[in-house]
């Protein structure tokens, strides 16, 4: 052990009177991440009176609940309760793959990215799009969610500056993430293609596509496949292919 | 189908009901009221479900007209009120008939009131609520803010008597007193000065301020272990501090999770009062266990369970500021208060 004062996991922050974050780590890792899913499932089923709300993050699960119903000190020995019993971590229940254009006209900055890589942009693409995620988080903005697993020669810094908004459904890079956009919007991400399908649509089941825990892939297509997928996709279809995991 | 007509509306008037709940797993905006005393104040004043939608007023103020009579209860701040020209208590149940206009403005202080209604606004919900976020483009009317010319259907409109009352809604009227916070879930990313020195201010709100966001002008925060954090999530009232030292207080548009330490949380109790605040405004903060924050939001649920007492306004041929002055309202029947502006 290298650091001098260990601390010891899971540990019990707040976020004021009505929240608890329960932490697993200080870094995003999938092991870590794994078990912020499983003391999620715990608690959403059966679910625990006075719990109004969780929310997964990287390293740790952020719980609302109404301190006139549920006592700090009872949830936290309810959580004691479920990692005692050590649940099970969550692996992925299914592999989404998203078709992804990378042609210059859907991805602004793939030549920076091989740039500041150096690697060609043919090279970037068959990385990105060989590699499978699994979705961190969602956060942001409605459906917007962070993928891990980038691959090392693809890890690079966020842009120093935000650029003006990018196309909603952009796929980002930096930071060590890969992302799916849903919404036009400033960024400080690098763009790095475009996918026809949508992650959030209110008006389509299922209104969010992917669970936070799943595995997702992106694969190539051109131009020409991205514009009638796009305007499939407008119409309330699920372009995406979806395999169950188990 | 009746309808209440927006006349004119100010930037930041919005519809909101008691927000969006269980979708923050997902990245979406809960939004809700600024002041949720005074939102659930206007709501059991108007007679209205707690979580009806109402119209949230800013600084930006609105004009309202309707085709058909309708009761509409306003509080929250100091706003100005005025029926038909005639001014009203800052909170106010008013019945607004055809042909008369119901307008707020900014008053003496406060940032936020809210206008229910005695029968409920019809929009559609989207994700199980009509509060609207317009940074998401979600609830309202097409997930914007009111503009002249937005027509809300209502439902099911009714008159209440007295058609004119005073809201008797004391709870609405906060001390000027520290912010109550109870430190963390990062406050040891920061020096003890500089958590000393946080709480201490005095912080001056930023006129950027709005629905997502407090900012606080002031000395900046020195952190002990850099800015950045591994995004985690964000309840409302968390204070992060971002690398230029300066706090940000999230609001009720705050975005579910980021990455920046956050340094404390505004209780729930005084969410309200520091939401009511106007930039310029002078803030300092004081650290609270979770056992005061929890007794303080208990005394403010039961303030709710109170029935909302009504008082008439009387009809009169003074003028009404005068009388208003004199707030001659005791001993009035309801058959007293009849509408003078018809």
């Amino acid at each position: 052990m290298s650091s001098h004062r260990a601390v010891t996991y899971p540990r019990y922050l707040d976020a004021g009177e009505a929240a608890v974050v329960v932490e697993f780590g200080e870094t995003a890792d999938p092991a870590v991440n794994a078990q912020v899913l499983a003391l999620d499932a715990a608690i959403l089923s059966p679910g625990i009176e006075g719990v109004r709300e969780t929310v997964p993050t990287y390293r740790s699960l952020m719980i609302h609940y109404d301190p006139l119903v549920l006592a700090r000190k009872n949830l936290v020995e309810a959580i004691e309760q479920i990692e005692a019993a050590h649940p099970e971590p969550r692996a992925p229940k299914t592999l989404w793959t998203l078709p992804c254009c990378y042609s210059p006209e859907c991805a602004e900055d793939l030549f920076r990215i091989a740039e500041l890589t150096k690697l060609t942009p043919e090279r970037v693409v068959a990385l990105h799009s060989g590699a499978t995620y699994r979705v961190y988080m969602y956060g942001f903005a409605p459906g917007f969610c962070y993928l891990g697993g980038v691959p090392d020669a693809l890890k690079i810094s966020r842009r120093e500056k935000p650029r003006p908004p990018h196309p909603a459904n952009t796929v980002l890079l930096g930071g060590g993430l890969t992302l799916v956009s849903t919404f036009a919007m400033p960024t400080g991400w690098y763009l790095i293609g475009r996918t026809p399908e949508r992650m959030f649509a209110p008006e389509r089941e299922p209104i969010f596509l992917v669970e936070v825990g799943d595995a997702l892939a992106f694969e190539p297509i051109d131009a020409a496949s991205f514009a009638s997928l796009d305007a499939r996709a407008a119409g309330g279809e699920i372009v995406a292919k979806r395999k169950p995991l188990r | 189908m009746s309808v209440l007509r927006v006349l004119a509306a100010g930037p930041g008037v919005t519809l909101q009901d008691g927000g969006r709940h269980g979708y923050l797993r997902f990245g979406v905006t809960a939004a809700g009221p600024m002041d949720s005393l005074a939102f659930a104040t206007a709501n059991a004043a108007a007679g209205a479900e707690s979580n009806a939608t109402t119209i949230e007023v800013s600084l930006g103020g609105i004009e309202l007209a309707a085709d058909a009579a309708v009761s509409l209860a306003v509080a929250g701040g100091a706003f100005r009120i005025e029926l038909a020209g005639r001014p009203l208590p800052s909170a106010a149940l008013a019945t607004l008939e055809p042909g008369q206009m119901l307008a707020i403005q900014p008053g003496a202080a406060g940032a936020w009131c809210y206008v229910a209604v005695a029968g409920r606004i019809r929009v559609p919900k989207m994700l199980g609520s009509t509060a609207t976020h317009t940074r998401s483009g979600l609830g309202g009317i097409s997930g914007r803010a009111l503009a002249a010319g937005d027509l809300l259907p209502l439902a099911a409109p009714r008159t209440l008597e007295p058609k004119l009352a005073r809201i008797d809604a004391p709870w609405l009227a906060r001390e000027a007193t520290a912010i109550r916070v109870v430190l963390g879930p990062q406050d040891d990313y920061f020096t003890k000065a500089a958590v000393a020195a946080f709480l201490a201010g005095p912080w001056t709100l930023s006129a950027r301020s709005d629905r997502m966001a407090y900012l606080l002008e002031g000395e900046r925060l020195a952190h002990a272990k850099g800015f950045n954090i591994v995004s985690d999530g964000i309840a409302f009232g968390a204070i992060q501090v971002p690398g230029d030292g300066k706090p940000v207080v999230l609001m009720a548009d705050r975005q579910p999770t980021g990455g920046y330490p956050k340094i404390a949380n505004v209780i729930g109790a005084d969410l309200g009062k520091l939401a009511q605040l106007r930039p310029g405004a002078q803030i300092s903060f004081a650290a609270v266990t979770i056992e005061e924050a929890v007794a303080a939001r208990r005394a403010e649920a039961q303030t709710l369970k109170r029935p909302i007492v009504r008082e008439p306004l009387v009809r009169t041929e003074f003028p009404s500021e005068f009388l208003l002055g004199l707030n001659l309202v005791d001993g009035m029947t309801a058959d007293g208060a009849a509408d003078e502006g018809a």
